[in-house]
């Protein structure tokens, strides 16, 4: 039986700032194609400033939605940009949708991933297929929930979840992007991967890994 | 091969901006006790004026906070290089600006920005400031015409919040503040080009590449792509090509007026930019057109960038009148 707890959590924001910070040239590179070249940069800022908000954490006496709402504040704070509302936003609703709950069973964690791709889409108003950060969260997410439903356990869910959202990711590549700064290329934005679909994927990949 | 930088260490770069800024202008300048991302006008917010906050990513200087000053912007929230300030600092802003009569959030139309200043604006409401939000959209490369809120806001930023600043200055009403914001951005229009590329502080590489002899028409002041890429032509060629696609959308008559801004992107020189600003002259002599102002110089850069824009800002004497209401800047003076 699953259970995720705050220092699980924690665990999980650390891989991801060790995975982000270690795909930081290429998501630059990616942007730099696209856009302005500071996608990388600006997602290791982001998860650099929660593992130091997250570090002073009495965990033993920390609730995941008191974890991810301080994740969220620190995100949001150390970035701005796109991505600073996009996952601060994503982190509040995962936050919201464990609330009161001291441990995470595998439904409330397929729950607050659910949570966290309808947020980053509420925030950026963007639909599939309009090359974005959208394209990797959002199948990942249905991919997640339908294998939970179909009696898959956390550790498959979740590579459900990764394959969804590389498949997603890859499939930006053949997207004129609708949203964003790369949005006034239009037709010169073709045969080129979304950095933040990109970065979605290392992201979830980090998520995977930590809470299989 | 990494660019060379007069930096000590690229991820402080934004924070020691700051400092020298509020060291060299400490009669024009403060920063918010706890909030030294929200810089604050000394002589600017005041009881019954509307208030204007203005701001963006870093990288752009002398946009924002040059334009921070009585008669001019009250605040301007500080972003990372080429970042959209968070929330909090734009709202600590709010909360400096407001003197009981309504703020006015102006940045370029980018979609971080906007998602960060409305999230700002959300808080703002919950401590009874209302907030409007104009959005500046001068960037003529950056969407067709009949897309017009899809385009950037650019050099341009210069004119509007002149206009605007001037407005609140004069203690219109929220209505007619944000109505002659509005209008200032409906009669601004701005056209780039690009010779050599930029490079963020954090990475020290060229954010894009282009041919030694090319040049690149349109492109956005964070060296988004632009309209079309092409061999380097000369000053007159450029400067037409540019002003053409303003002219055609502005569509002036004889007898009107304009005010010019020719600005570099951060490293092409003065002696060029008055080149152009000659061709500017001549051509809007040719159509009957006459130039009210000219400014020139660095307005709204890209950190090193090489190129320049050029922007027309259509006057009736509204306008005319707001370009022309004094106001006093760190980095900035009129009247």
């Amino acid at each position: 039986m699953t259970s995720i707890d705050a220092a699980d959590l924690k665990r999980m924001f650390d891989a991801i700032a060790v995975a982000i910070e270690a795909d930081k040239d290429r998501l630059c590179q990616l942007d730099g194609v696209i856009g302005d070249a500071d996608h990388g940069i600006a997602m290791a800022l982001g998860f650099g400033a929660v593992r130091d908000a997250l570090a002073p954490l009495e965990l033993t006496a920390t609730e995941p939605t008191v974890l991810l709402n301080t994740a969220a504040k620190s995100f949001l704070n150390a970035v701005g940009a796109s991505s600073g509302p996009l996952y601060a936003t994503a982190f509040m609703r995962g936050a919201a949708a464990v609330k009161g709950k001291a441990t995470l069973a595998g439904a409330d964690v397929v729950a607050l991933f659910q949570a966290m791709a309808q947020g980053i889409q509420d925030r950026g108003k963007a639909e599939i297929g309009e090359k974005t950060m959208v394209d990797a969260w959002l199948p990942a997410a249905q991919a997640a929930a339908a294998a939970h439903a179909a009696g898959k356990t956390l550790s498959e869910s979740l590579a459900a979840a990764l394959e969804a959202a590389e498949r997603g990711a890859e499939a930006t590549k053949d997207m004129i992007a609708a949203k964003g700064r790369s949005s006034r290329l239009g037709e010169r934005s073709l045969g080129h991967i979304d950095p933040g679909a990109a970065s979605a994927v290392t992201v979830i990949g980090a998520m995977r890994k930590s809470l299989a | 091969m990494q660019t060379k930088k007069i930096i000590n260490d690229g991820n402080r770069t934004v924070d020691e901006m700051l400092e020298g800024i509020l060291a060299a202008h400490p009669r024009h300048l403060k920063s918010m006790e706890g909030s030294p991302r929200s810089i604050i006008a000394r002589d600017g917010p005041r009881q019954g004026k509307v208030g204007l906050v203005i701001g963006g990513g870093s990288g752009h200087e002398p946009t924002f906070l040059g334009f921070v000053g009585k008669g001019l912007a009250d605040a301007a929230a500080i972003g990372n290089v080429f970042a959209s300030p968070p929330p909090d600092p734009i709202l600590e802003c709010a909360k400096a600006a407001s003197g009981g009569a309504g703020v006015l959030f102006m940045y370029g139309n980018y979609a971080g920005d906007v998602m960060n200043f409305d999230m700002a604006a959300e808080m703002a409401a919950m401590d009874d400031i209302e907030v409007r939000t104009v959005l500046t959209t001068d960037d003529v490369a950056s969407a067709p015409r009949d897309q017009r809120q899809k385009r950037r806001g650019v050099a341009g930023n210069f004119f509007i919040f002149k206009a605007a600043g001037a407005a609140c200055e004069r203690m219109l009403s929220f209505d007619e503040c944000e109505r002659i914001a509005r209008k200032a951005n409906d009669h601004t229009f701005t056209m780039g080009v690009a010779l050599s590329p930029c490079s963020l502080p954090q990475t020290r590489r060229p954010n894009f590449e282009i041919g030694p002899d090319e040049m690149e028409i349109g492109m956005g002041i964070h060296g988004e792509p632009g309209i079309a890429r092409g061999k380097l032509k000369t000053a007159d060629e450029i400067t037409d090509e540019m002003l053409d696609k303003i002219v055609d959308e502005m569509a002036p008559a004889r007898g009107d007026k304009v005010a010019v801004l020719i600005n570099s992107l951060g490293s092409t020189p003065l002696m060029e930019l008055y080149i152009m600003n000659r061709r500017v002259k001549q051509r809007l002599d040719d159509i009957g057109v006459s130039v009210h102002a000219t400014w020139v110089g660095n307005y709204c850069t890209s950190l090193e960038m090489a190129g320049a824009s050029v922007t027309l800002m259509h006057l009736d004497a509204e306008l005319q009148t707001m370009l022309d209401h004094p106001c006093d800047c760190a980095m900035f003076r009129a009247g």
